[in-house]
């Protein structure tokens, strides 16, 4: 009898355990469900070559116009100078970390890293608009509020992910790869240079591909220092102000209605076609990983 | 000979420049944090006082005391809905999911996919699906549904982790002396696993104190005079709050956008000190 109980009480729960499992699931569909049902007709209302290859963002003129190419451009541009900026610092680091770091100073750069991961979005972009805007400013000229500032904040933001995961797999690169540059005479420079890092790249592209997911995701710290305004293409300049995707559904959500509405949420349809192809490109460089 | 000894020489300056490079980098990192966190707390300690914490809100005291409330109410219930899920699917992938199962790699997918999605896209949907569709408006209770399903992943890795990270020789002691599964779940992997678990909690708390982007049209930015539980009321978190207080741009909303960020900083504070001693002592129970 008991028996028989604590058997239907197994099945049960299993159930549970695996319904709560398909939770994740149904929350994707979701996502994409009603994002597409509200964009994909805003996109087609607005014809699709005019939605994603128009530069003229006018949804309150007559007639409207919901061009986003300037902000897809700008979006590309923010997070390319993410990059440039995150990626060398991020990886110097990850090497100082894994190679060259003494345990009592790895104390506190460490824990340093993982509270960079921890602050809130909110806080550095207050930071970047009252500390970066200025510093770009007073150093390079135009107002401040630029994609050089973006790509400064986002450059900053992107570091832990950069850091912790290009430490991790330069850790994983077995010791005998290191012994074997020594034996032939390599300094620990060449051989951190020349054999570990080549060794860790697909760690290393991972956590690239990572920092550029969050920073081409990002919307509260760009909004607060890329000033926002749409720029027609030929005027894009790194020390003028900046839309991207992200912010352009953030400055205008708040009284947008109807077709306004519904093309801010195309807006985020195509943020969201970007994440998803740099996670299929995620998975395609861990199942190569795999197969070596 | 002689070209040998300027290549080696060579080959140390190279050596020299790249290692000070390194260590450049590394000191950068730290400088960063310490000028970015100094730079807050040093403008923003001094502005913090009782009416600001504590106060009614109004143009002039911009007290967080209704925003700090409505934080930690959407902490509390959003907790409610995803950490039950998070660690049942985590059970299931640990315990139960056999290896190469279809549906253990579409749930693995997904999971990675909830897990990089923007929190302005979880705005978005939050907005589409909680406040219009089904109707609860920009409210509270908008805002914990949305921000519930973000912090799924985070439960679930951590917890995952930390259940895999229990030596099998527990599950076959437990086994081994007629538990039924069910049993050794709950009364030995459970608790042996439960500081991992509680630190993917403190990670998820750190992520929700934080969050501005998927809350700005779920929760909205109205704020009220007193705290209020009311689930169906628009009203704002701290980080939004701060977000409000930097965009109105006068001298004093400046002001208490410091104080604010302060606060916000001693909550990442408090959520890495105690994420690192969890994670701390799961690794030294193993």
């Amino acid at each position: 009898m008991q028996t028989r109980q604590s058997n239907f009480n197994e099945i049960v729960m299993q159930a549970i355990f695996f319904l709560s499992a398909l939770i994740s699931v149904l929350a994707v569909l979701a996502i994409c469900l009603f994002l597409f049902m509200r964009g994909i007709p805003a996109i087609s209302e607005i014809g699709f070559t005019d939605f994603i290859f128009n530069e003229k963002w006018g949804p309150v003129n007559i007639p409207a116009s919901y061009g986003i190419l300037s902000m897809i451009v700008g979006s590309i541009y923010v997070t390319a100078g993410a990059i440039v900026i995150g990626v060398p610092i991020g990886l110097m680091c990850a090497i100082f970390l894994s190679e060259f770091c003494p345990d009592n100073i790895y104390k506190i750069v460490k824990p340093a890293v993982n509270l960079l991961a921890g602050i809130p979005s909110i806080i550095y972009g207050f930071f970047g608009m009252q500390v970066i805007v200025p510093f770009v400013r007073e150093n390079f000229g135009g107002n401040g509020y630029s994609i050089l500032s973006a790509s400064i904040i986002l450059g900053i933001m992107i570091l832990p992910t950069i850091i912790s995961i290009s430490e991790s797999s330069i850790r994983a690169v077995p010791e005998s790869y290191a012994e074997g540059s020594y034996g032939i005479g390599a300094t620990k420079e060449e051989t951190v240079f020349k054999v570990m890092v080549p060794a860790a790249k697909s760690g290393i592209l991972t956590s690239i591909i990572l920092g550029i997911g969050r920073a081409i995701g990002e919307t509260m710290a760009v909004v607060m220092v890329a000033g926002n305004a749409v720029m027609p293409l030929n005027k894009i300049e790194l020390l003028k102000p900046i839309r991207t995707l992200t912010t352009n559904i953030v400055t205008e959500m708040s009284y947008a209605s109807g077709l306004h509405e519904s093309a801010l949420i195309s807006t985020g349809v195509v943020l969201f076609v970007f994440i998803i192809i740099l996670n299929a490109s995620l998975s395609l460089i861990s199942s190569k990983t795999q197969r070596n | 000979m002689d070209r040998t000894l300027d290549n080696l020489k060579q080959r140390k300056v190279k050596a020299f420049l790249f290692k000070s490079f390194v260590w450049f980098c590394g000191i950068l990192t730290v400088g960063i944090l310490i000028y970015i966190l100094l730079f807050i707390l040093l403008k923003g300690v001094p502005k913090i006082n009782l009416k600001f914490l504590f106060g009614e809100y109004n143009s002039e005291t911009l007290s967080v005391f209704s925003s700090m409330v409505t934080t930690v109410q959407m902490i509390v219930l959003s907790l409610l809905i995803s950490v039950p899920i998070g660690v049942f699917c985590a059970i299931y992938l640990a315990e139960y999911a056999k290896r190469g199962n279809k549906a253990v790699k579409v749930i693995r997918l997904a999971i990675d996919t909830l897990a990089g999605i923007p929190s302005i896209v979880y705005g978005l949907f939050g907005m589409i699906f909680f406040v219009q569709i089904l109707g609860f408006r920009a409210s509270v209770l908008s805002g914990i549904c949305t921000i519930s399903i973000m912090i799924l992943p985070v439960i679930i890795s951590s917890s995952e982790e930390a259940i895999k990270s229990v030596p099998d020789t527990y599950r076959e002691g437990s086994l081994g002396l007629g538990a039924t599964r069910l049993r050794t779940v709950f009364r030995i992997v459970l608790p042996t696993a439960m500081p991992g678990i509680l630190a993917g909690i403190i990670l998820a708390i750190g992520r929700i104190v934080g969050e501005t982007a998927a809350l700005i049209f779920t929760s909205g930015t109205n704020v009220l005079k007193n705290p209020s539980l009311n689930l169906m009321a628009s009203q704002r978190t701290l980080a939004i709050h701060m977000y409000m207080l930097a965009s109105e741009g006068l001298p004093h909303s400046r002001d208490m956008a410091f104080a604010t960020g302060s606060i916000l900083i001693l909550v990442v504070f408090v959520v890495n000190y105690a994420t690192t001693k969890l994670a701390g002592r799961i690794g030294r129970s193993q």
